[in-house]
């Protein structure tokens, strides 16, 4: 699939607000005053600005309000609904420890919970489509929903966040490897696409065209899978190693500050890899190989 | 809502002869020529006239090399386009509710002033039918000439898809696969007609006619010119004396 980095950067920064929100709603980093107004801002920014960068990705973002209204079926539908309602909730609880130094308690355990809500939509809008096979797979939402976690417990809990970089980097390799199998185990085939598989070895002779189109840029990518391995290793060493290292080496906030650094670039080198590596089942029409 | 009708009345829809289909692609120009300036967005194309030329087309002609078990290989041409699915994941994940499969005859529809231009719909359709203008920036895909087969304007041989009018070959028709004394149904039923990916469970209006069982050539001649007919060291008469006269000259 195409890496676009509207979908790069939305994934993980508004993945990353969310879980530094949920943290702050459940009350695991007591803040108040002007501490909590920094810590909040900067969740409402993080969740902010891949939400723009959501709607850069749109051919017509003017009419992104529409995308409230399928909430019954479509998993963006509800993605939309539950990033509304995670900021909505929040907004009190925030504002009460911002400006009287007390929490709300009730609004924020449910805001950190539709935060959370929030990032598992997000990550099915990807595992729904059965189309990808390497994505339709419970890793899919379990990775999303560790990323998430992981960065909010990096921001609030500072060392304490060790078992959930490691379980990060179990669902990271888990992801990856059980992946590698599905589009094979998925039994589809160029056999399968075109019907002929009864007749024999199908192969693709000539393509339809000669130019690119929208399906080939869109869903035939094929850059990312020949620097897989590599790309694997270094998110895996800034996602988890570097921030294990520097929470349980360094002191106080700089430890905080190299972990979150080192931890945002490894996800967003994870994240594009999940995007260049995901292959669509309709490759079997192009040859895939090419 | 972009939840899928219970049942539709009829199952309007395609069949294509992968038998009778010649790839000349006059049902990829028809079609684009009949929506490009009909129903919803022009079908753009990008750098029409550069080095890189690309636009949108809701019906792609690929052609396949089948290599049975045994015996030579055969060539498939075979035209791809949105299967009007019973099961379409492309309208359920629909945030706007723009993509939506009408109930009265199955028809697969985009309502273009409502698309946001997200792509899910593309990325959930197996066969690739969908296709976001370039410069529209909607999502385009066959509409199986809804402006045609209904259109009392048009001469009544003409009220049918565009791709179906003009094939010259005759591989391609339409018609109400939901009523089996349909001439479709009846042609799909003489002739096993199938489904594509039916693993995916998307059960596909659309069918495809397998190519009929041929003669096979085995294996290859040893000599080609022996097979044709005369060959020319055994040409008699006076084409053969002028032959065998020029020869010796």
């Amino acid at each position: 699939m195409h890496p676009a980095p509207s979908l790069i950067f939305f994934t993980v920064l508004s993945g990353l607000g969310f879980g530094h929100l949920a943290f702050l709603g459940m009350g695991l980093q007591p803040v108040t005053g002007w501490a909590a107004f920094w810590q909040f801002g900067l969740g409402y920014a993080l969740v902010l600005v891949g939400l723009i960068a959501s709607a850069m990705h749109l051919g017509h973002p003017e009419r992104a309000l529409k995308a409230f209204s399928q909430w019954r079926t479509s998993w963006l539908s509800r993605e939309a609904w539950l990033a509304a309602l995670t900021l909505i909730i929040m907004a009190p609880h925030a504002a009460a420890l911002v400006f009287w130094g007390q929490p709300l308690a009730g609004l924020g355990m449910v805001a950190a919970f539709l935060a959370l809500q929030t990032v598992l939509a997000t990550a099915m809008i990807y595992a729904q489509l059965a189309t990808v096979p390497r994505w339709n797979h419970w890793t899919t939402p379990m990775v999303f929903l560790a990323a998430s976690l992981t960065g909010g417990a990096i921001l609030a809990l500072g060392s304490g966040a060790w078992p959930l970089l490691l379980a990060l980097g179990a669902l990271m390799v888990a992801h990856w490897t059980l992946g590698a199998a599905r589009f094979a185990a998925s039994g589809t085939d160029a056999g399968t696409a075109t019907g002929l598989g009864h007749l024999g070895r199908v192969r693709g002779f000539e393509r339809p065209h000669t130019g690119g189109n929208y399906v080939l840029k869109e869903m035939v990518h094929v850059v990312g899978r020949k620097h897989a391995v590599r790309l694997q290793v270094i998110s895996l060493l800034l996602a988890v190693a570097l921030p294990l290292a520097a929470l349980l080496l360094l002191p106080g906030w700089p430890a905080k500050a190299v972990a979150i650094v080192a931890h945002l670039l490894g996800m967003l080198a994870a994240r594009w890899l999940f995007f260049a590596q995901a292959e669509h089942v309709v490759g079997h029409y192009y040859g895939r190989a090419a | 809502m972009t939840a899928l009708p219970a049942s539709t009345t009829r199952k309007l829809g395609l069949v294509i002869d992968l038998d009778t289909c010649v790839g000349c692609h006059a049902c990829v120009i028809s079609c684009k020529g009949w929506n490009t300036e009909n129903y919803g967005a022009a079908l753009s194309d990008m750098d029409p006239y550069g080095a890189e030329p690309e636009g949108t087309f809701l019906n792609r002609v690929h052609s396949f090399e089948v290599t049975p078990p045994s015996g030579a290989p055969q060539l498939v041409h075979f035209p791809r386009s949105c299967l009007h699915c019973e099961d379409a994941p492309c309208v359920t994940v629909c945030p706007t509710g723009a993509s939506y499969k009408r109930a009265e005859d199955g028809i697969v529809l985009v309502n273009e002033t409502d698309c946001i231009g997200c792509g899910l719909c593309a990325w959930a359709c197996p066969y690739g039918a969908r296709e976001m203008d370039a410069a529209a920036g909607v999502m385009k895909k066959c509409t199986l000439c809804v402006d045609r087969i209904y259109n009392e304007a048009l001469p009544e041989v003409d009220r049918e898809p565009a791709c179906v009018r003009t094939c010259p070959a005759g591989a391609r028709h339409f018609g109400d696969l939901g009523d089996p004394d349909s001439a479709v149904s009846q042609l799909v039923a003489a002739r096993g007609g199938m489904d594509l990916m039916p693993e995916l469970g998307t059960k596909p209006v659309n069918k495809y006619l397998p190519p009929r069982a041929r003669d096979r050539l085995m294996e290859p001649p040893a000599d080609l010119v022996s097979l044709c007919e005369p060959a020319p060291t055994a040409i008699g008469g006076f084409l053969g004396f002028v032959d065998r006269a020029l020869s010796k000259l």
